[in-house]
Formats: structure tokens, sequence, C-alpha cells
């Protein structure tokens, strides 16, 4: 097998497995409460993590560039309740003129 | 609250879909400048559909990296798919196949889109996105792959953008309280002070610590 397909399987089922913890091991049990109350925030813990590192992460450096710009700018369309294309259009414009023009 | 449908949840993923079809292509793409052919791009998001994970095992593997490298950088980035599966586990309900199939559809774009608040998921919403959103990158992937060169890094035209607007844009309507962005600014803060000495994937897997403050009555 070569490393490429070796790479492919290994993570496939790798992530298969991971995906299927909860719902195969744990499917329709109830979680204790003091649980539930962590893991409710767990979605914006993880949020937060991926906007700042989509935002700024370059590699395992930190980087300040045009995306900078396209999320600013995104932050207001959200502020101002734009619907969630509107919002990528604007970031991904913005970002993409930045980088033509700057 | 009335009911949220199957269709709702694909209705809602719309946006998401687009920029992930995008970086679908980008995947498919890079994948195959790397000499992935265009069948193991392909087979690698319809198995993985995770496109961190994928991205980071192909530029592992152009880099030198090992396959152990390779494998176990993609298995960090998606080791958050274990709480995040937790999470939803009571909300998906049917015989284990069904199980196995639908926790498969959980992403953190179909997660997001189905969090009700106070760790409640519709399992609709949450079926509807993952769906859309896997065939929207199983589908970007193999134009990417069949289509090969002539398209540039998504990153020239501002896609990479996208991204961290569509996260934050999912991120706002879930930090409805002090606890919430609480947790969403630890988060980040854990996420960036980590990033230029962990390995990627770590610093978002470590954010989620930022949840135990829901510990603190």
């Amino acid at each position: 097998m070569s490393q490429t397909w070796l790479v492919v399987t290994l993570v496939g089922a790798g992530t298969i497995a991971i995906k299927a913890i909860g719902p195969v091991l744990l499917g329709g049990r109830p979680l204790p409460e003091g649980l539930s109350r962590v893991i409710e925030l767990l979605a914006p813990a993880l949020l937060g993590a991926l906007v700042a590192v989509q935002t700024l992460g370059s590699g395992q450096a930190l980087a300040v560039d045009e995306r900078v710009l396209g999320v600013a700018v995104a932050a207001i369309a959200i502020w101002r309740k734009a619907p969630l294309l509107l919002v990528v259009i604007l970031a991904t414009v913005t970002t993409a003129l930045a980088r033509a023009l700057l | 609250m009335t009911e949220r449908t199957f269709r709702d949840g694909a209705r809602a993923v719309g946006p998401l879909a687009v920029a992930v079809a995008g970086f679908g292509v980008s995947f498919g793409v890079i994948a195959r400048a790397v000499g992935f052919g265009w069948l193991a791009p392909i087979v690698m998001s319809a198995t993985t559909f995770a496109g961190s994970a994928q991205f980071a095992s192909v530029s592992v593997l152009r880099d030198g990296g090992t396959i152990a490298a390779a494998v176990t950088a993609a298995l960090l980035l998606n080791a958050r798919y274990a709480p995040i599966g937790i999470s939803v586990a009571p909300y998906l309900t049917g015989s284990l196949w069904s199980r196995l199939v639908h926790a498969q559809l959980v992403v953190d774009e179909s997660w997001a889109i189905a969090a009700e608040g106070e760790g409640r998921f519709s399992r609709s919403m949450l079926l509807g996105a993952g769906v859309v959103l896997y065939v929207s990158w199983v589908v970007g992937t193999a134009i990417g792959a069949l289509v090969g060169s002539g398209i540039g890094d998504p990153a020239t035209f501002g896609l990479d953008a996208a991204f961290a607007a569509l996260f934050l844009g999912l991120l706002v309507p879930l930090a409805r309280d002090r606890r919430h962005v609480a947790a969403a600014l630890l988060g980040a803060a854990i996420a960036l002070a980590l990033t230029p000495f962990a390995p990627a994937g770590v610093p978002i897997i470590a954010a989620g610590a930022a949840c135990l403050i829901g510990l603190k009555r």
C-alpha cells in the first residue's frame, strides 16, 4: 500500500472512530447535569479558538495580515444582523481586495 | 420555538456550504499537486470529512514528514470530535448502524448550527446541515482533484478569511450570557497562546478546557 493510501486509510478510520465514541457508546443516554453545564460551554470555547486561529494563525506562527480586515468587516456585518452569506462574501472580498491593493 | 426540521438545517448551512465547497476544491487541487492522485483526495474527503485535518496531513507529507506524523497531526485536529460527539450523543438515537453513520455528519459547522443552547441540540438540524456540508465537501474535492491545476491558492481570493468570518457568525448567537462570552474569550486566548508552541490542532483542543469555567457556580 502506498504512503498516500496508508495515510488516507488511517486518518479515515481514526476519524470515524473518534466521531463514533459519543453516539455509539453513549447513544441516547443523558449526561450528568454537571457535565452538561461544562459541555454547554464547549461550543463557545472552541468557536472562539477557531475564530482566533483562523484569523491570526499562520502555520505555527501568529500573523496579522489582510484576514484581520476581512474579519473586522465581517464583525460589523454580524453586528448589523447581516445574513451569513453576506458576511462571508464581505469578508472574502475585503481580504482579496486588501491582498490585491496593499 | 417551533420544531426545526432537516430542511431548516440544510437551509441554514447554505452560506457555509458555499465556502466549504470552495475549500473542498482547494483540497482536491493541493492534494493532487502533492502526489495524491485524483482518487485518494476524494476518498479521504468522503471518509474523514474534516478539512483542517485533511489539509494538515497533506502538508506534513509534502514537508517530508512521516506517515505517523501526518496521521497524528490529522487525528489530533479531529480529537475535538470526541467531546463534540458526546455532546450530541443524547440526540442521536436509533440502531447502532444509524448512530455510527449520523455521528459522521457531526462537524464543527453542523454542530454549531444545531446548538439550541444549554447543551441541547436539534437532531434534524444537525443531520440536515451535515448532509449538505458533506455533499459540498466531497463534490468540491472531486472538482478540485479532477480539474487539478488552473485554480490558484484560495488564499489569494480571500477565502481563508471566510472561515474566520463564518466561525464568528456562528459564535455570536451562542454567546448569550457572560459565561458563554468568557468561555469564547478564554478559548481564543488559550489557542493563541499555544499556537507558537503546540502542533497544529492542539491549541484548538486545549481551548476546550475553557469550558471548565462551567463548573463555577
